[in-house]
């Protein structure tokens, strides 16, 4: 809904204030900087008027003195409407609200987690009530185990339904629901178990109070305000979810969402929030190594840099191979040691090709692709081959609004307003809106789609173009596989038609270029009948998009330039290649590389077999900028400075180029200036974040809050001398206290908080109008804009029909949220949610050949075997099976492939 | 014995002694404060805490001896010099007894007025070259409040010497063989005893070096030996004026015969260095421009005032 | 003139009063018992801590001294893994006292706590910890807490009811 077009005069308190029409009152007052309290209202979920905690006093002109209580959350902000906030009946309307809200609430705070940060003691602060004057017994309740996130304390609870209201309505969970009645009613499962929902990290910042907390943090709990945090993008997919990372005693505490009106907005997945115990792991190379023998010895920082640059840097040809999980500067800085001819992006061909085309047909076609944020206001979606909800998990979130928006336009025909959420539901009721899937099998999103069809991924592209041709009759046809298809893409090509804003989304998650190509196919066909068609694609890593925008060689041809021999030296950085590649492969490829130096942060097979390896930062200890799938360039900064050698690999490689070349970037800015003058198309990355140079006033951005506590203690065991604190001379934050406390730019909030808004819930503060931007525009520039004509055209590679071969399996990927990702897999919290490896197919093939779920079978392709049990999956067609992709044992094969299965 | 050793003898002896007076003047001052307020006061180091002398001056000869990196540095180290070589050259011309002086000069009274006028350079320098505000502060109050009150001081001690006739020093204890000088010269006493505060700049009249607000005054960047010599000079200062005033209105060594003339010296001098010890301890720091115009509007007709009826009566009675 | 030699008279004549000044290690003054010298962390009358990790001292610390790291046994009972106080730092103001929410530190009238080697007023929980219940005797924060952690039956507490049975039809 456009906003801020239409301006309404309201009058609050006696003063009139001009605010947004269409907005509810709490809203506008919120958003003008009033203490209001609330509980049931959540920005993205909008009202409901049922905790009764906003009440105002509404007057109906001038002259009236009585006024009526309404609540602020269910009042149109109309224009010529006065209301007191500070009216002493509103005040004491609101302490007696909350006095009984807090009736049942346990003497708990500090036990609890949320303490600090909770919006129930800031909400009880703000009304006024202090004293439980109530003399009867609290009501208790059991709690249940809830999985390896998520903490349950049911005492706490005060009924404001946000959890169900998120849970089930927003997440689409179904495994959550509200229990019993009056004062009893419990909010959780039937029984204990897992939280299913890929989403339920976010009960965390909903929950107004304690009932929620963060299991994963809770086992090495800090408060709010002992962290030190900085702005940081989650490193767990394509995306590039904005959060806040924080930092106590030298490890990272936990992740929370950093509101990015364009991007994630108020949530993130529980990949990206649970995701980061990696960073703490023991596996974690503090120091750098050199391989003596088959063991590897610590060496320090100065004789590691001498060493190697004797031993690494005294050979002519040397090669490096970059990484789509390093950031550009990382990236970038490698190439500019090797040399353009020597450096190669660190995914092989096949992939690369993919992410190269996505990219090319968002910068060459003519369809926007748009942002995550803008997914949500599509009001017809099509899902070529991705399972999003595992490959890119806030992309199916925002299809989950998506699908809501066609169901609700009769709602608004009926003036009821977008954020009266219980009217307009009680008027949709059940109904979803046109989102169409065409996936290999049932994937999660199914429960949502108006039809759901299966097959192989050429015949998925087969589809595509069909559908393509049913929208632009000028292509040629394609015939699809039955009945049920043909119906399928007719209804998909009417339905996007009858759409005003239709959405595509694919992505590299099949190997297959022909989907790609076919759902690019589609999105040119729908802007050429007029829609304001767009298209996504979920790429694999999170910064595959800004490494091929990089690198013009990949894996495939540095092996290729090994093989030939005459390598003296291979650098790889933040990359292991038994993860991307097979292992005889990669054998062979560091044999033929003479030295190898490894710049990583987690011990792997890459680094067991390098003679040097240096202790690269994770997203906590460096500062970098990656570009996610919608060429979205975002910066992410160092936490904290680590005790040890840890930094940027971008700070090592440079201080080889000062030792090789002498030429030296003086700090993060410099290395961003080289690199855009190299690369303008990266030209917009200067502008992703303020530069080090910013200040506030004359301040830096400080990293800890005001009330940061134990700086003369928490490293007095060692030295009770303090030292001195760390520089940061690479970002406008500083790693203290001290420092400008207001709003700081957008790309550089360490925090949220403001005066009496300690919860996250402070964010209003921050945005320039609920739910909509940051003040001075949310952080990020898009690097990939269309190109006016379409540079690109239809593609007319039509892929053959998927023949089956007789007793061999065509082997494709499947997807978790939980265990496809390389890093997050290594955090115990998370390794919990990994299901066992497995390999799928479907009953009729099961039964061809005499096997029954939950057999051993072994998978033998091109001269290597692997051990699974196998799972029935109905929904796969015929001779197709999928494997778990990137889980353990299962790295470096190489999607999809021919292969036997043969039981053991 | 060699009249000659005598002379470096007494010369010797008089220079120890008063040196050693002045730096036990540090705890005296110290335990006789804390005496008048209430509390001990040091007693930790040795006896009665008598040791703590030693262990000041131990600690004051071992600090570094540190000259500031802007400070005029030949003008640094001469400015502390000055303050005790003019008030220990004062010490010459002081008949302790009749037989124990080192010279009998017989312009001694002239001579004083000289040296202390000498002991305004210290201070000026000290201040000067410290090259530092606070010190320069210091150091032109403190000229200005010495070139001033010298003005009167000079004239109140001429009733004394128009009663005795002589800038002898020795011949005006003589002369006060009938009556002490205090009474017939109370109005100069007064007006000495006042000039002579200000001339050592004790509390109350302590304003070149005012702690609360020129940080130390001239001496503000002087430390260790330096600064140490500022700090006895002080004390040397005090037992100067203490002696002066026992010598020109108390009858100097005169006394009842029982005790020797030496121990009246001392006895009476003891009792004005108690009394700056309790001024200090008493009286708070006036402001610097009440300073001055109590001087020069106050002190110095009084002064003049006292010459004249002095004269008056000396010629009227003769 | 007058008044400034009475005053001298008036200050003279302290020198027949009595001293103030006590002398200190060898004579002692009378310390009330709730006298606030440096902190002790005291026990639960189960004997187990009473510092339930909650933050709160280190944040009320105007000079930051304190530090420590919340932990939980199997039970879900939070408590310090450490807790370090830097006496070198320390005001000695009280605050994280009034702080506590469980009356976990109390101060006591130990002040004598000179060291040559400033590292060694750095106190561990080891130091701090005794083994009594201090000022307040039979308090217990989880009786009056809303969660359980082994201390009682969940709902068991002083002011609770028994949990509620969700799935009972009657209303």
């Amino acid at each position: 809904m456009p906003l801020g077009l239409i301006m309404a005069k309201i009058f609050v308190d006696n003063i009139e204030y001009e605010v947004p029409d269409g907005k509810n009152l709490l809203e506008v007052c919120l958003s003008l900087g009033f203490n209001l309290t609330y509980f049931c209202w959540h920005p993205a979920m909008h009202s409901v008027g049922a905790c009764r905690q906003c009440g105002v006093v509404n007057f109906k002109d001038e002259n009236d003195k009585r006024g009526r209580l309404v609540m602020a959350c269910m009042q149109a902000a109309t224009n010529g409407i006065r209301i007191s906030i500070e009216d002493p009946r509103a005040h004491a309307f609101r302490a007696g609200n909350i006095e009984a809200l807090m009736l049942n609430h346990p003497h708990d705070c500090p036990v609890c987690d949320e303490g600090g940060e909770c919006h129930l003691q800031d909400m009880t602060l703000m009304s006024g009530h202090n004293y439980r004057r109530n003399t009867f017994k609290k009501r208790t309740h059991y709690n249940q185990y809830l999985g390896p996130f998520i903490n349950h304390e049911m005492n706490r609870c005060i009924q404001c339904y946000r959890c169900v209201r998120f849970y089930n309505d927003y997440a689409g969970g179904k495994d959550f629901a509200v229990f019993a009645a009056h004062d009893d009613v419990y909010f959780g499962r039937q029984e204990e178990g897992a939280l299913e929902n890929e989403f339920s990290g976010n009960l965390v910042e909903v929950c107004p109070t304690g009932v929620f907390t963060d299991k994963v943090l809770r086992k090495h709990y800090t408060r709010k305000w002992d962290l030190t945090s900085a702005p940081s993008v989650c490193h767990q997919c394509s995306l590039g979810c904005n959060i806040l990372a924080s930092e106590r005693y030298g490890g990272i505490r936990r992740i929370l969402t950093r509101y990015n009106g364009d991007v994630n907005g108020y949530f993130i997945c529980d990949r990206g929030r649970f995701g980061y115990e990696y960073a703490n792991s023991d596996k974690r190379i503090k120091q750098a190594l050199k391989k003596s023998g088959n063991t590897l010895q610590h060496l320090s920082k100065d004789s590691a840099l001498q060493e190697i640059k004797d031993f690494i840097f005294s050979g002519k040809n040397i090669i490096g191979i970059g990484s789509p999980r390093a950031s550009l500067e990382s990236n970038f800085m490698l190439k500019e040691l090797v040399g353009e001819n020597n450096f190669y992006g660190g995914i092989p061909k096949q992939e690369s090709a993919l992410i190269s085309q996505a990219i090319s047909i968002l910068h060459q076609g003519k369809v926007k692709t748009p942002s995550l944020k803008e997914v949500e206001s599509y009001d017809a979606v099509l899902i070529l081959g991705e399972d999003i909800t595992n490959t890119a998990p806030m992309l199916a979130l925002a299809v989950r609004q998506a699908a809501k928006n066609k169901p609700r336009e009769k709602a608004y025909a009926l003036k009821i307003p977008h954020w009266d959420d219980a009217a307009v539901r009680e008027i949709v009721q059940g109904e979803i809106g046109p989102v169409y899937l065409l996936t290999t099998h049932h994937t999660k999103l199914d429960e949502i789609s108006t039809k759901s069809q299966y097959t192989t991924p050429d015949d998925i592209a087969r589809a595509g173009f069909s559908i393509a041709q049913q929208i632009n009759h000028s292509l040629p046809t394609v015939d699809t596989a039955d009945d049920a298809m043909q119906a399928f893409v007719a209804a998909v090509a009417r339905d996007l038609l009858n759409a005003k804003r239709p959405l595509v989304i694919s992505g590299t998650s099949l190997f297959s270029s022909s989907v790609i190509q076919a759902a690019a196919n589609i999105a040119y066909a729908l802007k050429d009948s007029g829609k304001d068609a767009g298209l996504v694609y979920a790429v694999p890593e999170v910064n595959s998009t800004g490494m091929s925008m990089m690198a013009s060689k990949d894996l495939d041809d540095a092996i290729a330039r090994a093989n030939e021999g005459g390598i003296d030296a291979l650098i790889i950085t933040e990359n292991d290649l038994y993860y991307r590649i097979e292992k005889n492969k990669a054998d062979d490829f560091l044999k033929n590389c003479g030295h190898v130096l490894v710049l990583e942060n987690l011990q792997n097979e890459t680094t067991a077999k390098a003679d040097y390896v240096l202790p690269a930062g994770t997203f906590a200890e460096s500062t970098g900028t990656v570009v996610n799938n919608e060429g979205r360039a975002q910066r992410f900064y160092q936490v904290y400075k680590p005790s040890n050698d840890i930094c940027s690999s971008w700070e090592w490689l440079n201080e080889f180029r000062n030792s090789v070349s002498d030429t030296y970037a003086e700090n993060f800015d410099a290395v961003v200036d080289e690199m855009v003058k190299r690369y303008p198309d990266l030209q917009k990355v200067k502008f992703a974040a303020p530069d080090a140079n910013f200040r506030k006033g004359t301040q830096k951005i400080p990293r800890e809050t005001a009330r940061y506590s134990g700086r003369t203690a928490m490293l007095a065991n060692i030295n009770v001398s303090e030292p001195k604190p760390p520089v940061d001379k690479d970002s406008p934050l500083s790693f203290t206290m001290e420092g400008y406390q207001g709003i700081p730019p957008s790309a550089d909030i360490p925090f949220f908080w403001s005066p009496g808004w300690n919860s996250v819930q402070s964010i209003n503060r921050y945005q320039t109008e609920v739910g909509g931007s940051l003040h001075g525009g949310n952080p990020g520039v898009r690097l990939l804009e269309p190109s006016e004509e379409n540079k690109s055209g239809y593609f007319d590679k039509i892929p053959e029909r998927f023949t089956k071969k007789e007793g061999e399996w065509w082997i494709i990927p499947f997807y978790h949220i939980y265990g496809s990702d390389e890093l997050s897999v290594k955090g115990p919290a998370l390794a919990e949610r990994i299901p066992s490896a497995y390999i799928s197919m479907n009953e009729k093939d099961l039964n061809k050949n005499n096997l029954r779920e939950g057999d051993k079978v072994t998978i033998s392709f091109s001269g290597d075997k692997i051990n699974v049990p196998v799972k029935e999956e109905n929904t796969l067609p015929d001779g197709v099976a999928g494997l778990p992709k990137g889980f353990e044992g299962l790295t470096g094969v190489q999607f999809p492939f021919w292969g036997k299965i043969t039981k053991v | 014995m060699n009249p000659i050793w005598a002379h470096i003898l007494t010369l010797v002896l008089v220079l120890l002694v008063m040196v050693t007076i002045a730096a036990g003047l540090i705890y005296v001052e110290r335990r006789m404060l804390a005496v008048w307020q209430d509390r001990l006061g040091p007693n930790r180091v040795g006896p009665f805490g008598l040791l703590q002398v030693m262990a000041d001056m131990i600690k004051i000869f071992f600090k570094e001896d540190w000259i500031p990196k802007f400070a005029d540095k030949r003008v640094f180290v001469l400015a502390p010099m000055i303050v005790m070589i003019s008030i220990l050259m004062t010490f010459a011309v002081i008949p302790f007894t009749p037989l124990i002086s080192v010279v009998n000069l017989n312009i001694g009274l002239l001579f004083f007025l000289a040296m202390s006028s000498l002991g305004a350079y210290s201070i000026v320098l000290a201040g000067w070259a410290s090259n530092n505000k606070y010190s320069l502060l210091g150091a032109i109050r403190g000229s200005a409040q010495m070139l001033s009150y010298e003005v009167f001081m000079g004239l109140s001690l001429m009733g004394v010497v128009v009663m005795a006739g002589s800038f002898n020093l020795h011949d005006i204890v003589m002369a006060q063989n009938k009556v002490w000088y205090f009474i017939p010269q109370i109005v100069g006493f007064v007006v000495f005893f006042i000039a002579g505060i200000a001339e050592t700049h004790r509390l109350p009249f302590d304003i070149p070096e005012a702690e609360s607000e020129l940080v130390a005054g001239y001496h503000s960047e002087y430390s260790g030996m330096k600064f140490g010599m500022f700090f006895v000079g002080e004390y040397l200062g005090i037992t100067l004026i203490s002696a002066l005033i026992v010598t020109l209105y108390f009858g100097g060594w005169r006394g009842p015969h029982f005790l020797p003339p030496v121990i009246w010296f001392l006895i009476k001098m003891f009792v004005f260095i108690l009394i700056f010890i309790l001024m200090r301890a008493s009286l708070p720091r006036p402001r610097y421009d009440q300073l001055m115009s109590y001087g020069w509007k106050i002190l110095l007709p009084l002064s003049l005032l006292n010459l004249l009826i002095t004269g008056a009566c000396v010629l009227y009675f003769k | 003139m007058l008044s400034n030699i009475r005053s001298m008279w008036l200050v003279f004549l302290r020198m027949f009063h009595k001293r103030v000044t006590v002398q200190y290690p060898e004579k002692k003054n009378y310390l009330p018992p709730r006298w606030r010298g440096r902190i002790v962390l005291t026990r639960d009358p189960d004997h187990s801590e009473r510092c339930v990790a909650c933050y709160l001292c280190a944040a009320a610390c105007p000079v930051d001294c304190i530090s420590l790291q919340a932990t939980e046994d199997e039970k879900g009972r939070r408590y310090p893994e450490f807790f370090r106080i830097n006496f070198s730092r320390c005001i000695f103001c009280g605050l994280c006292e009034d702080a506590c929410p469980t009356y976990a530190i109390q101060l006591v009238p130990d002040f004598e706590m000179a060291e040559y080697n400033r590292q060694n007023l750095v106190y561990e929980k080891q130091d701090l910890l005794i083994d009594g219940q201090g000022k307040y005797h039979g308090y217990n924060f989880y009786k009056v807490a809303g969660v359980a952690v082994g201390v009682k039956e969940k709902g068991g507490g002083d002011n609770e009811d028994k949990p509620v049975d969700i799935k009972k039809l009657i209303p």
